[in-house]
This record gives C-alpha cells, structure tokens and sequence, in this order.
C-alpha cells in the first residue's frame, strides 16, 4: 500500500531525482523483454542459438573424442550409441567434429558480422550526417550492391585466394552496403529532429551530436540488422567452404564438413545430414531472433 | 516519364561503368601472375615478355582498363587462359543452361511463395499462418548445396527419377530449379503474406465484403491482385540472388552453366574468363532491376515517376 502511494507521488510530482530516470531506463528494458517474452520465434531461435554456443565453447570437454583421431576399423559408420552422428571416411566421429566445427562457423559469423558492422556503421553515420559525402559514398555503395553478396564474396576471394581467413573477409565485406543502407536511412531521418537541430544549434560539435544524439538512436535498427547477418554470414561462409573456396579440409567447419561428405553420400548421408542441419538450424535461430527484435524494439508496435 | 527514364538510363550507365572499374581493379590486385600459371615455373625471359606483350600485361593499368571497355563495348571480353575459346563464346555457350535454370526456379519459386504466402494471410494467426511461416523461414536459412544434395540422394540414388548430374534436357533441370527456387520461396510466401494483410485491411475490401462477395472473389479478386505489386517486384529483384545461387547450385549439379564457369575460372585463375563473366553478370542484374522498375509503373497506376 506504503508503495503504491510513493509510486503515485513519483508521478504527480515532477521530481528531478536521478533515481526516475533508472526508472524510465528499466521501463523500456521492462517492456522490451515483455515484448520479446511474449515473441515464441524469439524464444525459439534464442534457444537454438544457446545449444550451439554452449556446446561449441565446451567442445574441448563435452567432445567424446579427439576431433582429428582417425580410426579406419571404425569408417562411415552409420549413427549408434558410440558414435551417435556416425563416422567420416576415417573413422572420425561426426559429432566431435561438428562440436569443433560449430566454433569455426560461429566465429566466421561473429567475425565477419563485427567487421561488416564497423565499416558499414562509420559509413552509414558519415553518409547520412555529412550530406556532401552523402553521394559519392551511396554511388560506391549501389555499386557494390549490385552483386549479391555470394556473388561478391566470390569476387573477392577470387582475389585475395582461396582459404578460410580470405573467406571470411569476403564474407564480412560482402555484408557492409546493407549496413551502409539501413544505417543512413536512419541517421536521415532523426538528423532532422528538432533534439539534433537543437544542439547543433547550441553549438555542439558534430563528434558530439553523432556520438550522443544519433548513434544511441539508430542502435535499434543495427541490433536487428547484425542479429540476421550473423545468420547470413555463416551461410555464405558454408557456401564458400561448400565450393572449395572457403575453409578447406581437414578443417572441421561446416561447410566443408558437407563438403567432404558430398563424396560419400550415398553410401553416408550422416556426413552430410547433420552439419547441413546445423547450419540450417543456426541461421534459423538467428532469423527467428531478428524477426523477435525488430518487432519488439519497433516502436510502432507499442 | 521520359525525362525520368533518361535520368535513369544515365544513373544505369553511370553504375555499369563504376561496376566495370570495380571488378577491374579487384582483378587486377589479384597475387599471382598468370603468366607464370600459363607458362609453368621454366618459361624463358623471351617468352614471357613475349606473352606479356601479347595478353596487353606490359601496359598501364589505365591503358588497360581502356582498351579493355573499348573491346567489351564492341562485343570482346578477351580470350579464356585455359580453354583458348573467346569469353564472350563461353558466356553463349553457356548462357541457355543459366537462364532456363533461372526461370524455372523463379517460376517454382514464385508458385510456391504465393500459395504459402496466402495461405498464411487468410488464415491469420492460426497454426497454419505459424507453420507456413516457419517453413518460409526454413526456406531461407537452409543452405541450397545442403538441400541439393539430399534431393539427389532421394530422387536419384533411392528412387532414380532424374539423373545425379550434367546437362542433358530439360529433365536434369527439374532437381536444380526446385533447389534454386525453395530459397525465393521463402521470401516470396513473406512478403506475399505481409502485403496481403496490408490489402485486405483496405476499405475497399470491407466494401467488398459488405456488397455480399464471396471469399474467393475476395481473396484473389480484389485483394492479391493487388497485394502482389510487391511481391513482383520482389521476384524482379530476386535475380541477383538467382545468379548467386546458380553458382551453388550449377556446381552441385555438375551443370554446364555461367555459376560453374565462373567457379571453375577462380579455380584456375582464369582472370578474362573471371573479369567478362562478373561484368557480364553485374550488367545483367542492373538491367533486370532496370526493367523491373519499369514495369513497377504499369502494375501500379498510383505510382508516377517524374
């Protein structure tokens, strides 16, 4: 009771007590995880995501075996209690390596999503404030675009060689015009907002306005944003394993694990059910979270 | 109109050329000579000048850029390292494979957007919605080479109806195109649904209903012929993803298409064969959104372009 009432006089009372603006602070983040709580996609592709992530960093202690121990009485085994994916053409077990593998595929994403993110955000923030640059950059930009970012990807590491760090580096440029995209549409818009108009007017150094101002602003969009690139960096780096351009043999990414297993389909479709399905299931998990996000940090959707 | 479609081509020519530097200038950073790739490790001094007089190497890069568009706008990207024929010969010959490829799926991938798609906006928020959303999004996030090859494991090792790989009619299509296809699926089915609710909460659709018509009419006459404005333009822009994934997918199905080729020529370090298809590709993709743009104006009459 004691409380309701101190509640009620928080609102009657504008009070200029540091402690309602935590409050307003944990309002949002309240409503938020509302918001996503309530969001089964969300749920879902966060729990496929912690599996993979958990079992990839303790691979090292939950794997039954050694990931590259060959053992040739044991080769293209079918799944069973020893070896519950089955065996490689090496007797290698299927689920230590994609254990293993799940880090190598999880990093290129994470890589590949921090570089694309850093290039594509100080574009986008200088494109969308700095109108003079504005057009050369976004020339660039629809011209990058123009290829599909596999396409892309392709191009470069046609370039640079083929290999597993160059992949993902063409993975992680491949990904900046649409960071680029999404970053200036929203700088555009609130650079236009009276908040900004009014401190530029007090003279606030641009650094300043960009930093405070805006970029708190436009986090929302580029959360989303990285969330469904993660998921789409991975599966261009399959991709690129897939075609032998990527990682190569015997690393245990995925993409090249299905690779491998390509040559042994018929006789193991383990080798190639499984790490397809983790890849499936973790770019589904980032999909699923993305499209959680954007409808609960729309503010549309209030 | 066509003060717009001027100002158009122009931009359009403008992005052609700036693709065409691009993809030069990354070529041209490529490490590795490929005279040494030509020659092998015992060339003599003469006959590697001799042939880098002939590939046009000992020039300046600008001179080459230059004489190359000169060539490329006369029809001549060059002769393949490898295989001797010109490039623009290898594009011909391997562009029909490519293009049926491209059709097909987008046809399958189109059909079977937009039942899902519809399926899933009539039956808003139901189980079927969540379901036909979800196998959308499986759509999406399952890598093509993975789906690929359990096809062929299904319906050329266990059941032998189509052959394992190579080009031989229209027959061996039918795998690559529904691989090819399932990926625009998935977005089509979204976009499809999304636009559908947007239609159906239109007034017009309320006076529809209220005048007696009945839920077909409803559905597929008044609300997704226009709900699919869009999803056309979407199908329009998804060639650029068709062109990446007949990469994937040409390789897979060991199909003699523009995705192998090119595959093949990285892999070789075929560098004119790698330069004439990427431009080739790229000049294809900006036509296409070209055109689709385009045709955005007839399919709606509410937009105008100045």
């Amino acid at each position: 009771m004691l409380k309701s009432i101190e509640k009620n006089n928080n609102l009657l009372f504008v009070d200029p007590d540091p402690l309602d603006i935590k409050l307003s602070k944990n309002s949002f983040l309240n409503n938020f995880l509302n918001k996503i709580m309530k969001n089964k996609g969300a749920i879902i592709g966060s729990v496929i995501l912690l599996f993979f992530i958990i079992t990839s960093a303790l691979a090292p202690i939950i794997a039954p075996y050694p990931v590259n121990e060959m053992n040739f009485d044991d080769s293209l085994q079918g799944p069973s209690l020893e070896h519950w994916l089955g065996t490689d053409e090496f007797g290698r077990d299927i689920w230590t390596r994609m254990l293993y593998g799940g880090r190598v595929s999880l990093l290129m994403g994470l890589f590949a999503v921090t570089i694309s993110g850093t290039i594509g955000v100080t574009l986008g923030v200088i494109a969308g404030y700095y109108r003079k640059l504005d057009i050369y950059i976004m020339q660039f930009i629809d011209i990058l675009m123009t290829f599909p970012s596999l396409l892309m990807a392709i191009a470069i590491v046609a370039v640079l060689g083929v290999g597993l760090t160059n992949a993902m580096i063409a993975v992680a440029i491949s990904a900046v015009p649409s960071f680029v995209r999404v970053v200036r549409g929203s700088v555009l818009s609130i650079r236009e907002t009276e908040y900004v108009e009014a401190a530029r007017a007090l003279g606030v150094k641009n650094w300043r306005i960009i930093g405070k101002h805006i970029l708190p602003n436009v986090i929302s969009p580029i959360i989303i944003l990285a969330t469904l690139e993660f998921g789409g960096s991975i599966l261009s780096a399959a991709a690129l394993s897939f075609l032998g351009l990527g990682a190569q043999p015997p690393n245990p990414e995925w993409g090249a694990l299905v690779y491998v297993g390509k040559s042994f389909l018929s006789q193991a479709w383990w080798m190639t059910l499984f790490p397809g399905l983790a890849i499936m299931l973790v770019v589904l998990g980032f999909n699923l979270l993305g499209d959680g996000l954007r409808d609960a940090l729309d503010p549309k959707s209030n | 109109m066509s003060s717009y479609l001027v100002k158009r081509i122009f931009t359009m020519i403008i992005t052609i050329l700036g693709v065409s530097v691009l993809v030069f200038m990354i070529i041209h950073l490529i490490p590795g000579n490929p005279i040494n790739h030509i020659l092998g490790d015992f060339a003599t001094e003469e006959s590697i000048r001799e042939l880098e007089i002939r590939l046009g190497l000992d020039r300046s890069i600008p001179v080459q850029y230059f004489s190359y568009m000169l060539n490329a706008i006369q029809g001549d990207l060059g002769i393949s390292y490898i295989t001797g024929y010109t490039v623009v010969e290898e594009i011909l010959n391997r562009i029909p494979i490519t293009a049926q490829l491209a059709f097909f799926s987008m046809i399958f991938g189109s059909i079977t957007g937009i039942v899902i798609g519809v399926i899933a906006a009539v039956k808003k928020n139901t189980i079927y919605d969540q379901l036909a959303m979800l196998l959308a999004l499986v759509g999406i996030s399952a890598p093509g080479f993975w789906i690929a090859l359990f096809l062929i494991l299904l319906f050329s090792y266990q059941l032998s109806i189509f052959p394992i790989s190579g080009y031989n009619g229209l027959y061996s299509l039918v795998l690559p195109s529904i691989t090819l296809g399932l990926g625009t699926a998935g977005s089509i089915a979204r976009m499809t649904r999304s636009s559908m609710l947007d239609v159906i909460k239109q007034d017009y659709i309320r006076t529809a209903k209220a005048k007696g018509a009945g839920v077909y009419r409803l559905i597929f006459r008044h609300s997704l012929q226009n709900a699919l404005i869009p999803v056309v333009t979407l199908i329009g822009m998804q060639f650029g993803y068709l062109m990446a994934g007949a990469v994937v997918t040409e390789t897979v199905f060991a199909l003699p298409g523009l995705g192998s080729l090119i595959v093949s020529a990285i892999s070789t370090r075929d560098i004119p064969t790698v330069q004439g298809l990427l431009l080739f590709m790229a000049a294809m993709i900006i036509i296409v959104n070209f055109v689709v743009d385009l045709l955005y104006t007839k399919l709606d009459p509410r937009i105008q372009y100045e």
